[in-house]
């Protein structure tokens, strides 16, 4: 593997809360690698800790111990004002509830990041405009979020996840709130930004999302249980 | 982010929330129209004192036979055989040198009569330098000529009161007036003095005002007094520091001069500089009480911002932790929501300073308060409603600050 290409890596990743008087393990000696370009579905029960990774990876939560790179960057080490930094610059988020900025246009959701990235206001709106575009919402621009459906409200998160140009995409459920039908438009989009490159991150708990990954990384009890590569599994 | 950014994303925030906006402005509106208000009538009040002092001189004291405790309705000597006279008032100026002028002075109160209509008016004997003593002049018209000071000539100056009264619109100089069956021809219209200070009834327009000799021979003159006997001696002092110096000397003075011992308080002398001390004071107590008023006010506005800022962060929580997953450092949201009160209680300050100029304005109107606007009043209106926006929104902007961004994303 040339360390290059190498998008997160985790070494010995843990984390422990201390709920009610008892430590619960909610990561434990997590190590694992991603490349530019993956593509990766992480499964597991509620509390196996698959939340608490996105989280680190997502650097929205630190590690009591262990190392992470993202994009060949330490940044397990940074400080919270760097981390911002992080997540403005290689990180894009999809929920499952949108999180869209309510009574604000499509445009303005999707130049957020671009805010607090210093980026001037002339530009913000064209690269706003791109990244609506490269969703289908062209011609949502100007819509409230009360306005959209919520396919085309996932989308406009979608935009916004991808106006910064990141390094990953961290999804959460992102068709845990929509239909079967506008769930797989969704994971479409997903699939057409993958083929160009970007690397994705997805939590599910969906088998038949999950597939439109090639690898399924399985939690357990904070530690992975194993990684699958659905590509073989779809091939035989 | 630059100001203009965090303005541009504070406006967005408040537009979307017009009501409750609008609701937290009002308490900060109201909260700085009270002390604008408060100022305002105070520096109007202040102002008025400072313009009666000037109109009246605060170097002018008043001479009296009697003392000032027996000295009733009845003018004169009352509880004392001493007599003011011309030679008195002479005397005071010639032998105190900090005196500048002592004007001899008999009072009065009579019907004039013009045609058909008539009118009740203080009578004042005087000769013009009374008028200096007192700062009053005349806007149309003369002063009594010296030569009609001294053959006690049948003319006068009259109030505007009385002149409204008798003559209405009409003309008024060299018209013919009756006092108790002697004709006098008006010379000149007094300046309007507007009511006596600390008075709402005692109409200082509402007079008639003859030579000193006039008077004597033809109205005021009493029985059994001397034949230069005066009412009272108005004096103006050179330095307003020498007034407690000079009363002394002119009750010394006439003391001597009527025979009178030392510790007889026969004449008495009252200060005008007392009474505007007097009523400083009580516009001084006043005052605390309005700015405790205007006070508690603002301080009420600014726990209200401080409230609504708190519920504000707390049912935008999700938006904070958005806000913080696409890069806002801690140090961002903290200045969105500073940013935010502070815009909300400037907002409510500049609508407290229109609310305040509303309401002193007719407040002037209604109830006659003198008023004064400063500007640098409504300036610091304005810088005090960003501190009260700093200092209260702080607390709830630094809360939203701290927030987990997984916990706040969390959040339902």
């Amino acid at each position: 593997m040339d360390v290059s290409d190498s998008i997160i890596r985790c070494e010995n990743l843990s984390k422990t809360y201390v709920l009610g008087g008892e430590e619960v393990h909610a990561l434990a000696d997590v190590s694992i690698g991603l490349n530019r370009g993956d593509y990766a579905a992480v499964m597991g029960p509620s509390g196996s800790g698959k939340s608490t990774f996105m989280n680190i990876v997502g650097c929205l939560d630190t590690p009591d111990s262990g190392q992470l790179w993202i994009d060949n960057e330490e940044v397990s080490e940074l400080s919270k004002n760097d981390l911002a930094g992080v997540r403005n610059k290689q990180i894009g988020f999809v929920f499952q509830q949108f999180n869209l900025l309510g009574r604000t246009s499509a445009m303005d959701n999707v130049a957020l990041p671009l805010l607090y990235g210093g980026v001037t206001r002339h530009e913000r709106r064209d690269r706003a405009q791109e990244a609506l575009m490269r969703v289908g919402l062209k011609d949502r621009m100007d819509h409230h979020p009360t306005q959209l459906s919520g396919g085309q409200q996932q989308r406009v998160a979608i935009a916004r996840a991808l106006v910064n140009e990141p390094a990953i995409l961290l999804a959460d459920e992102p068709t845990g709130a929509l239909d079967q039908h506008t769930g797989e438009e969704i994971m479409e989009i997903f699939d057409e930004l993958n083929d160009a490159g970007l690397t994705i991150l997805l939590v599910t708990h969906e088998y038949n999302i999950a597939t439109h990954a090639q690898q399924m990384i399985r939690f357990l009890d904070g530690e992975i249980t194993g990684v699958e590569n659905l590509e073989e599994i779809k091939a035989a | 982010m630059d100001v203009l950014e965090l303005l541009r994303v504070a406006w967005g925030s408040i537009r979307v929330n017009k009501m409750r906006s609008f609701l937290t402005i009002l308490g900060i509106m109201i909260g700085v129209a009270c002390v604008i208000t408060m100022m305002t009538v105070t520096a109007g009040a202040q102002y008025d004192i400072e313009r009666q002092m000037r109109e009246m001189g605060s170097n002018l004291m008043a001479v009296y036979a009697g003392s000032w405790r027996s000295r009733g309705g009845v003018s004169g000597a009352a509880g004392s055989n001493a007599v003011l006279t011309e030679d008195d008032a002479a005397a005071m100026k010639r032998e105190i040198p900090e005196i500048a002028a002592a004007a001899p002075t008999m009072r009065g109160y009579a019907q004039v009569v013009v045609g058909n209509r008539n009118w009740n008016s203080s009578i004042y004997g005087i000769d013009n330098e009374l008028l200096e003593v007192r700062n009053w002049g005349v806007t149309e018209g003369r002063l009594f000529e010296p030569s009609e000071l001294s053959r006690g000539a049948r003319v006068a100056l009259i109030g505007t009161t009385t002149a409204t009264e008798l003559f209405g619109e009409g003309q008024i100089l060299g018209q013919p007036i009756r006092v108790q069956n002697v004709q006098f021809t008006v010379v000149g219209l007094l300046a309007s003095k507007g009511m006596a200070p600390g008075s709402t009834s005692f109409d200082q327009d509402s007079v008639l005002m003859i030579p000193l000799k006039t008077a004597r021979t033809r109205l005021l003159g009493r029985q059994g007094v001397g034949g230069d006997a005066v009412d009272n001696v108005y004096v103006s002092v050179e330095n307003e520091e020498d007034m407690t110096y000079v009363e002394e000397e002119i009750k010394k003075l006439l003391n001597t001069r009527h025979r009178i011992k030392p510790d007889r308080d026969a004449f008495s002398v009252s200060n005008m500089s007392e009474w505007i001390e007097q009523r400083l004071e009580q516009q001084n107590t006043f005052n605390s009480l309005l700015s405790i008023i205007a006070a508690v006010s603002l301080l009420v506005g600014g726990i209200g911002i401080m409230n609504i800022m708190l519920v504000s962060v707390t049912e935008r929580t999700r938006e904070i932790g958005l806000r913080m997953a696409v890069g806002a450092r801690n140090t961002d949201i903290m200045q969105q929501f500073l940013v935010e009160a502070i815009a909300l209680c400037i907002a409510g300050g500049i609508l407290g300073i229109g609310l305040a100029v509303a309401v002193s304005t007719s407040a002037s109107v209604a109830v006659g308060w003198p008023i004064y606007f400063q500007w640098w009043v409504l300036v610091m209106a304005v810088v005090f409603s960003g501190v009260i926006g700093i200092f209260f929104g702080f607390y709830p902007a630094r809360s939203a600050a701290n927030k987990d961004p997984i916990e706040a994303l969390r959040t339902e």
